[in-house]
């Protein structure tokens, strides 16, 4: 656009008519970004939209197919993202670049130049001494796999300041973090533009947008459609600008509008002392009781390893169960096959729909019919019937508005949210009784998670039960009749979402309130809603 | 990223003219005009009727093995055992026509030897894939492993218990009744066997595509988390896929016995189940794919043979140039999906991100020797 002149110093980088496509389709269409020192500037978009294309320029990993990349004003070809990081661009990505193993201090040494010996101790002091600056604390002795994932935040960011990064390029930073955490980051970004550095915020949260941005740029479809300040815009119009159209759900925020009565139904999932163990063979969850009746929306908070996917994969069956009980209906159903469960009628939408829900190598018909695919209508004996598959994929795409060329494509050719869509269409076209779903919008676009939440609250109205898994309130508070709040594998609080308060969620979600607390619902939901 | 389609075309032919330029380069250090050695190689494999007809022989049972291999490999099974596998086959087939049903009528018989063929290949398939489903054993080596077993089974058969005693000692067993030989076509040695071939590629490619085995192969072999996730039966499928693979190289291995051998001789197959391996990598695990390969590996095969009784240079021509041919058509497969980057090594950090799909890791390095015997 025209803001090519910007601020009164000159830019740290200008990103001019920045066009890369990926064979037919044109992620970026020349973009000009531009970013100055002691600023903070929001890459704004959807899914899609070619926000990471852009960064991945800057970056050093893609190279542009038309453009120039400026670095203070000179034209600049990065080789490589060593190479960019070496010219001061750093970037955190949104699944972090860490040894687990390792200290604190060793991953910040590891990659750099230098002999054998490890000056593991200048390292730990200059760390010490940044944190302290920029409010970045973490011991540089730790070792990292102890650090929660905010601390493993702030050793990314440490790194690259460490490593002499002049522009950081944050991507979704906030999307992992407690309130209580996100206030802390955006208080630190503030504090590095004051000192000088350059910093791209990519977030889909407007509100921390606004509150951190100088600058917002939005991208839509691969073109910049506007470039603005948070003093001359609002909530409304970012949204709108973003997705190109109104959406009323999203901007009225739904956890504000009075829910319509409800009368639960029977108690439809019941959990009681249940123990998971994780990955790491140690304790998940430990004693979670839980009961959710139908028509009822029981949320999960909680920071992201408290044991929430511990939590669905047992549900769902994909996970042994070390003690307790799981009865769903009435039915005790522990242990259980993830597909046994499914004929039962529990949906499930995975953490993680590209290694879990979906088949990305396989195409959409094939997607759509993972579930189904061994009953009539779409199989008669051994065979398929490729007529019913077709039908019911076309109908899966159209009904859950999956932007796809087609149902032959294949799955991992869509975007996050398309993919999402179809996904969610498939689990909940068989009319099931409960439904997990993780994360259901995670790096889903705003459209998108408009479409995931109004078909979310038509299983509600229609009498599911659903246990809504996220770590983003907001939706919780949009969706969820109830919140319980997991931390360290225990259930530490439940709140009616109607009454609940961001702060004290907050609180619990960080391990500093306990169960004894006001404003925390009784275990059992009083019949009439 | 996944090569377009137009490079999905031309790369393989581009990597065939340069494999056989490079075979060229090799041949000339061999002070030989590398055109005639094509030439002659040619006209050996295709040139004439009897050439053509050994093509198809050579083609019957590396078309029935590679069909074998390539259903495990669309499951990410990497049977390396078809060798073995076509050894049993032959084995069961043998014994089914000297000892079980020695007097009966062709129209007996040749069914009995095809299902005893059939089911001896699916056993010795099935150990491995046993193996795999309910211990978590690597199937390369295990299936690799019983390749060995199998055909030293078949030796101590032929020096022992089912030597010929007319034979003055040497190992095979006896000619079988000419109720158990295949049918061949008019005066070549093309047999039956080669419509059992054709016939299984269409079979496969159906049910591949239209039964919900080859629905359950299909999502076990791109992602086994979503597979359990939906509920698909692993195991159940690990070892049907494992016996049918095992089952169709034991097929090549009756039809070689029955069709070609008339008896169970010592080393009857010159490789045919590693050349298979090829033959099924090469044909991009499509049956279709696969009669066409198998086709132009036997030619290749024949034609080294030819050019080693026309001009008397060695037949290891014929598996150099399968081996170079290979190694190119690899080597595209890798250059169309990968872009060279010179100097040192670099961080990728967002390589992750990028490329979800881990791509499949092709076993031919570990199975590719031995094609000409």
């Amino acid at each position: 656009m025209e803001e090519t002149g910007g601020g009164a110093s000159p830019a740290a980088v200008e990103l001019r008519g920045i066009t890369k496509r990926f064979g037919p389709v044109v992620a970026t269409d020349s973009v000009d970004f531009v970013v100055h020192p002691g600023e903070v500037h929001a890459l704004v978009g959807e899914n899609g939209a070619g926000k990471s294309t852009l960064m991945s320029v800057l970056a050093g990993l893609y190279r542009p197919d038309a453009g120039l990349l400026l670095l203070g004003g000179v034209p600049t070809v990065f080789r490589s993202p060593a190479d960019a990081m070496a010219r001061g661009i750093g970037m955190v990505y949104q699944h972090f670049m860490l040894v687990e193993p390792f200290t604190v201090a060793e991953n910040v040494l590891l990659g750099l130049p230098g002999g054998l010996r490890l000056e593991t101790a200048a390292v730990e002091g200059e760390l010490a001494e940044l944190g302290e600056r920029y409010g970045l604390a973490v011991n540089p002795r730790a070792a990292v796999w102890t650090l929660s994932v905010g601390e493993q935040q702030r050793v990314e960011i440490l790194r690259l300041l460490h490593r002499g990064a002049r522009v950081l390029v944050l991507d979704e930073p906030t999307a992992v973090l407690t309130p209580q955490e996100t206030a802390g980051l955006l208080r630190t970004l503030r504090g590095l533009a004051a000192d000088g550095f350059a910093v791209v915020f990519i977030s889909h949260k407007l509100d921390e947008v606004l509150a951190v941005a100088d600058r917002i740029t939005i991208l839509r479809r691969g073109r910049t459609v506007a470039a603005t300040t948070p003093a001359e815009t609002d909530r409304r119009t970012l949204a709108r600008l973003m997705v190109g159209r109104e959406l009323a759900a999203f901007v009225e925020r739904p956890a504000a509008e009075p829910r319509p009565e409800h009368t639960f139904g029977a108690p439809l999932l019941e959990i009681r002392g249940l123990h998971v163990a994780g990955d790491n063979r140690l304790p998940a969850l430990a004693g979670v009781d839980l009961r959710l009746r139908a028509g009822e929306t029981l949320g999960i908070a909680g920071v992201a390893g408290n044991g929430q996917r511990e939590l669905a994969e047992a549900v769902t069956g994909l996970r042994p169960v070390a003690a307790g009980s799981i009865l769903i209906d009435g039915e005790e159903t522990t242990g259980l096959e993830p597909g046994a469960l499914a004929r039962l009628g529990v949906a499930h939408v995975p953490e993680d729909r590209l290694a879990t829900g979906l088949v990305p190598g396989l195409d959409l018909a094939d997607n759509a019919v993972l579930r189904a695919y061994d009953r009539p209508p779409f199989s008669q004996g051994p065979f398929l019937v490729p007529g019913a598959i077709a039908g019911f994929a076309d109908r899966l795409i159209a009904e859950n508005e999956v932007r796809a060329p087609g149902r032959t494509a294949k799955l991992g050719t869509l975007s996050g949210g398309n993919q999402q869509k179809l996904l969610l269409g498939r689990e909940l076209a068989g009319e099931p009784s409960l439904i997990v779903a993780v994360h259901p919008t995670r790096g889903v676009d705003v459209a998108a998670t408009e479409t995931i939440h109004r078909r979310l609250r038509e299983q509600r109205a229609r009498g599911a039960a659903t246990l809504l898994i996220s770590e983003d309130l907001d939706e919780l508070l949009a969706l969820a009749d109830r919140i319980a709040v997991l931390f360290e594998g225990k259930i530490v609080g439940t709140v009616f979402a109607n009454k609940a308060d961001i702060e004290h969620l907050g609180l619990l979600m960080a391990g500093l309130r306990g169960r004894t607390e006001a404003g925390r619902a009784p275990g059992a939901v009083p019949s009439g809603g | 990223m996944a090569p377009s389609r137009a490079a999905a075309a031309t790369v393989p032919l581009v990597s065939l003219a340069l494999a056989l330029a490079f075979g060229g380069l090799l041949i000339l250090a061999a002070g030989e005009n590398p055109l005639a050695v094509y030439r002659a190689m040619l006209a050996g494999a295709l040139g004439d009727a009897n050439g053509l007809a050994e093509t198809l022989v050579k083609t019957t049972p590396l078309l029935l093995a590679g069909l074998g291999v390539a259903v495990a490999f669309r499951m990410r099974l990497w049977n390396i055992g078809a060798e073995g596998q076509l050894y049993l086959g032959a084995i069961a087939a043998a014994g089914t026509a000297l000892f079980v049903l020695p007097g009966a009528p062709a129209l007996v018989l040749v069914p009995a030897m095809i299902v005893a063929g059939l089911l001896g290949g699916a056993a010795w398939g099935l150990i491995p894939g046993a193996l795999r489903a309910f211990l978590g054993a690597n199937e390369i080596i295990t299936s690799l492993m019983l390749n060995y077993v199998a055909i030293l089974f078949a030796e101590w058969l032929v020096h022992g218990p089912w030597r010929d005693p007319q034979a003055f000692g040497f190992p095979g067993t006896p000619t079988f009744p000419a109720a158990a030989w295949l049918p061949r076509w008019g005066t070549t040695r093309v047999h039956l066997g080669l419509l059992f071939g054709l016939i299984a590629a269409l079979l496969l490619w159906g049910v591949l595509r239209r039964t919900r085995w080859g629905y359950q192969i299909a999502v076990i072999g791109e992602s086994p988390r979503a597979a359990h996730y939906a509920g698909l039966p692993t195991k159940r499928t690990i070892l049907t896929v494992m016996a049918v693979s095992g089952a169709l190289a034991g097929l090549a291995g009756m039809s070689e016995v029955a069709g070609i051998g008339h008896q169970l001789q010592r080393s009857f197959s010159p490789g045919y189940g590693y050349t298979a391996i090829i033959v099924a990598w090469v044909g991009r695990l499509h049956p279709l794919g696969i009669v066409v390969v198998a086709f132009g590996l036997a030619a290749l095969l024949v034609g080294g043979d030819q050019i080693q009784l026309s001009m008397g240079l060695p037949a290891a021509i014929g598996p150099m140039l399968q081996g170079v041919i290979l190694f190119f058509l690899l080597g595209g497969d890798a250059l169309a999906r990968y872009r060279l980057a010179w100097g040192p090594p670099r961080a990728r950090p967002a390589a992750a991100a990028t490329s979800p799909v881990p791509e499949a890791r092709s076993p031919i390095a570990s199975g590719g020797e031995g094609a000409g015997g």
